[in-house]
């Protein structure tokens, strides 16, 4: 049941309810629901132009719920993927204009833009790791592992930059370092290329949730970590990975801010961890662990940010925006929580 | 609400209304009538009755998953009977839950202790019922003063302030006793409550109990420990399998007449022993070795060696390290010391999924919280061991023969399941466990441990249980249990080994011992066991030694 991507029929036979149907499908139905509303009160809410616009938005959110989804999956919470998304930016934007000056020796190096992305998504994925060792060798608590590694990120993205921006990132042809605002402004036959990046990167990430043995013990360690670790499961492994992945998703995220802006400011990515935990909850991944799909996070992701650029589009006060995210977020989970008790009766009936 | 008075009885409101019920020892406080409980998969009591006389100690007897604690939860309000009901001086009382429960005067010390080890002793005993000022402040000296008094008549010196974290289980008991004792119980139920004590608490213990009787209390005590009831226990009564054998005075019977009540003559569904000699010696242990935290060892220098097609059952009371034994073998517990050899290759690195790879499983004694994963699929529980085997390209399951597998060992091991695709809770306790054994052998073990193989699963299941383990040892495997029920390893082992204290204190073959010389080695170490009435070789065998 768990492994189900919402929106796709259970293999049950024949004597699936209706009920439970919608049930099943409810993420995508309320994906479909918004929809149909803005586009009927919103005039020119599903021409193209706004279609992408909005689906670059989704597509930062749903990087870092892809991320969160796996580390909620193990039981886990992930504060600090908003400040690592701050400062990858920083970071790339000041290899950019500065460079690594390398101090005593009197060199300044420059690297290219492949470079400076890969440095930076590394960069991304030891701070998760540093999150993983926090949390499997000295015991803190994932929330707050994470939350002290939210304001250390942060503070060293401000520090960089004594808190100010880092404009124009555009290098220099001299220095071999142009280029670097392809990466948020390209299109690829039609689409952006963030929207490329994305759909690699979940369908990376639902293949290796369904299909793999890392993804079926994340699914293990999250449902009950003593039976998994007896089952043969390195139940430290999987954690450090999973906190990596969600790292490495930040930083992917942080280049591609930067390099839409073709700026770096420290604060960006400010709240945007909870905004990802709202995705992958109302994609019904459940804060107890050991349930939640990729696809499922991802349409939570789509009904999250075609809400809020629907309801700006209506001219609908920011203030109420908030409060409808709210209701929305609850009323997920209220609708989750009665969907398992049917699914569970259904099964005991069956047996 | 005066908790301060701890002489527990004869409260004022206690007098019996309309009939007074009498039985052989007297007036019955409570009575429980032809109580059934059906679990889902599993009936745990079949119209079973059962008298509290007033003023004694009853006993209650039977195997493990017999149906005492399932009873005595239904006394004490924490489950509800699905049919039958409860009478107390008389009158027929619902017992919602356990406030209702200690609001009738009944009281119970649980065999796992409910206790919050953050609070301190005081605290806990007067947990949900602090004395207050207006219902706001926690009159905490008062409180302090009632817990030493309490402790004072329990003859402990365990301080009030005590964070009952930072106690000994020994300790932790008595705190849960004295806190049954400041509810002022007219019924007690004590559910083994000196499984974790030490010889001299036990004293102690008996002499309250005897103080309590004085004062009208009735006491339910529950043990294993066959010498104790007919020390204190006025009354018996036997469970088996869910059903009522007999209730009779304690003078008039004696230990072989519990044992076979308790066991019955009854072809409990074993299987027939290995028919061919066994093989080479797969495993071997030497000299496995795990210190306890504050002295001594959980589990001190045993050392063991199976044959392939060997079934070796390993006996032992709570707390004699079989479990801890078995995890060192799985590398679960750090800090174990010495050598595990598997077909005479040494199984170097003590790390749970390098002893699966070497060939050792573990179906571990509690299921739901070490065996399964209780919201993933049949499926998925059972390949969680061995995901390497289902493997296209090394990263792909490939979902057909994953399916292949499992319905392999769904129709081998006879496992009801409608669809393999449920989440494993749906299932009955004797099919989970079944799943679990599922996973161990998926790993395709050379050696299987199994502890506590037969907890909290039904008779029938039990039989399949047992006829499974008998046909891996003829398929050429190394079989270990480890049980404390007697019946079950005289019937299901090749070979016994007792264990007490950590040590291996006596080892058996087949067909060779009584039951009482299992039972003797087992307690070899307990202060408690030096007087218990043993007979020794052939004396009482012709009439136990049946198996």
């Amino acid at each position: 049941m768990v492994m189900q991507a919402r929106g796709v029929m259970p293999k049950r036979g024949g004597n699936v309810s209706i009920k439970m149907l919608l049930l099943n499908l409810r993420t995508f139905i309320a994906l479909l629901a918004v929809v149909v509303f803005f586009s009927a009160t919103v005039p020119g809410f599903l021409s193209e132009a706004n279609l992408i616009i909005m689906s670059k938005h989704v597509a930062l959110n749903a990087f870092l719920a892809i991320g969160m989804t796996f580390v909620i999956i193990t039981g886990g919470i992930d504060l600090s993927v908003g400040s690592i998304v701050g400062l990858s930016g920083m970071v790339a934007g000041a290899l950019i204009l500065n460079g690594l000056d390398l101090g005593p020796v009197g060199y300044t190096i420059y690297f290219s833009v492949p470079e400076i992305i890969a440095i930076t998504i590394v960069l991304g994925a030891i701070l998760g790791i540093f999150n993983g060792l926090l949390i499997t060798r000295l015991k803190v608590a994932p929330f707050i592992a994470t939350l002290g590694t939210l304001y250390i990120a942060r503070g060293a993205a401000m520090l960089s930059s004594d808190g100010g921006t880092f404009p124009n990132l555009i290098g220099k042809a001299e220095l071999g370092n142009t280029g670097f605002p392809t990466l948020g402004t390209a299109t690829v036959l039609g689409l952006p290329l963030s929207i490329w990046i994305l759909i690699v990167v979940g369908l990376g990430a639902a293949y290796l949730a369904a299909k793999t043995p890392l993804g079926r013990q994340i699914y293990a360690v999250g449902g009950n970590e003593r039976a998994a670790a007896l089952s043969g499961v390195r139940v430290d492994r999987i954690k450090l990975f999973v906190y990596m992945f969600s790292g490495l998703c930040a930083a992917i995220v942080g280049l591609i801010i930067a390099s839409q802006l073709v700026a770096a400011h420290p604060a960006t990515g400010e709240t945007f961890e909870l905004n990802a935990i709202a995705a992958a909850v109302l994609g019904g991944t459940s804060m107890s662990g050991g349930r939640g799909t990729i696809g499922g996070t991802v349409v939570g992701a789509f009904v999250i940010g075609v809400l809020s650029d629907g309801l700006v589009m209506m001219g609908v006060s920011s203030f109420w925006q908030m409060v409808i995210k709210g209701v929305v977020i609850i009323a997920a989970v209220v609708v989750d929580q009665f969907q398992r008790e049917l699914q569970r009766r259904a099964a005991l009936q069956q047996q | 609400m005066n908790t301060l008075a701890v002489d527990g009885g004869t409260r004022p409101d206690a007098p019996a209304p309309g009939t007074v019920m009498m039985g052989p020892l007297g007036e019955v406080v409570l009575k429980a009538e032809a109580i059934t409980k059906v679990y889902p998969g599993t009936t745990a009591l079949k119209e079973v009755s059962f008298n509290v006389y007033k003023g004694k100690v009853n006993v209650l007897v039977g195997e493990n998953g017999a149906g005492k604690s399932t009873l005595m939860k239904i006394i004490a309000g924490v489950e509800h009977p699905t049919s039958g009901r409860i009478l107390l001086d008389g009158k027929a009382v619902v017992l919602s839950d356990t406030l209702a429960a200690a609001a009738n005067g009944i009281g119970i010390v649980f065999q796992e202790l409910n206790l919050f080890p953050n609070l301190n002793v005081a605290e806990n005993i007067h947990v949900a019922r602090e004395l207050t000022r207006h219902h706001v402040a926690i009159r905490h000296r008062e409180q302090e003063q009632a817990a030493r008094v309490l402790m004072q008549r329990l003859e402990q010196d365990i301080d009030p302030r005590a964070l009952v974290g930072d106690l000994r289980i020994g300790q932790q008991q008595i705190v849960e006793i004295a806190k049954s004792l400041s509810r002022n119980a007219r019924v007690l139920i004590m559910d083994e409550p000196t499984s974790a004590l030490s010889a001299t608490e036990v004293e102690v213990l008996f002499r309250i109990i005897a103080e309590l009787k004085a004062k009208d209390v009735s006491i339910v005590y529950i043990s294993h420990r066959l010498e104790e009831l007919t020390r204190i226990g006025d009354m018996i009564t036997v469970l088996r399998d869910g059903r009522l054998v007999g209730e009779r005075r304690i003078a008039d019977i004696d230990i072989p007449w519990i044992i076979n009540s308790m066991v019955g003559a009854r072809g409990k569904s074993f299987a027939a022993p290995a028919a061919h000699a066994p093989g080479p010696v797969v495993f071997q242990a030497e000299d496995i070795t795990r210190a306890r935290e504050g002295g001594g060892f959980l589990v001190d220098h045993v050392n063991l060696q199976v044959r392939a097609g060997e079934i070796v059952g390993i006996y032992g009371l709570m707390g004699a390290g079989r479990s801890e034994f078995f995890d060192c073998l799985m590398g679960r517990l750090a800090g174990c010391q010495g050598v595990v050899r598997i077909n005479g290759k040494p199984a170097a690195i003590a790390r749970i999924d390098e002893r699966i790879r070497a060939g050792l499983a573990l179906v571990p004694e509690d299921r739901q919280r070490d065996g399964l994963v209780p919201i993933l699929s049949v499926t998925r529980n059972m390949t969680l061991a061995s995901l390497w085997k289902y493997l296209k390209y090394g990263v792909h399951i490939c979902r057909d023969r994953e399916i292949q597998a499992v319905r392999d060992r769904v129709n081998q091991l006879r496992i009801k399941v409608a669809n393999i695709d449920n989440e494993v809770n749906s299932l009955s306790g004797g099919n989970q466990q079944k799943v679990v054994i599922g996973r161990a052998l998926l790993t395709d073990p050379k050696v299987l441990l199994l502890d506590e193989p037969t907890r909290g699963i039904d008779i029938g299941a039990k039989g399949e249980v047992f006829q499974t383990m008998r046909n891996l040892a003829d398929a050429g495997l190394a079989v270990i249990f480890a049980t404390s029920d007697l019946d079950e390893i005289m019937a299901m082992s090749d070979r016994m080994i007792v264990m007490s204290l950590g040590r291996i204190t006596g080892e058996f073959a087949r067909g060779s011992v009584t039951r009482e010389v299992l039972v003797s080695a087992s307690a070899i170490g307990h202060g408690t066991s030096g007087k218990q009435p043993v007979t020794r070789g052939g004396g009482t065998a012709k009439e136990n030694g049946g198996w």
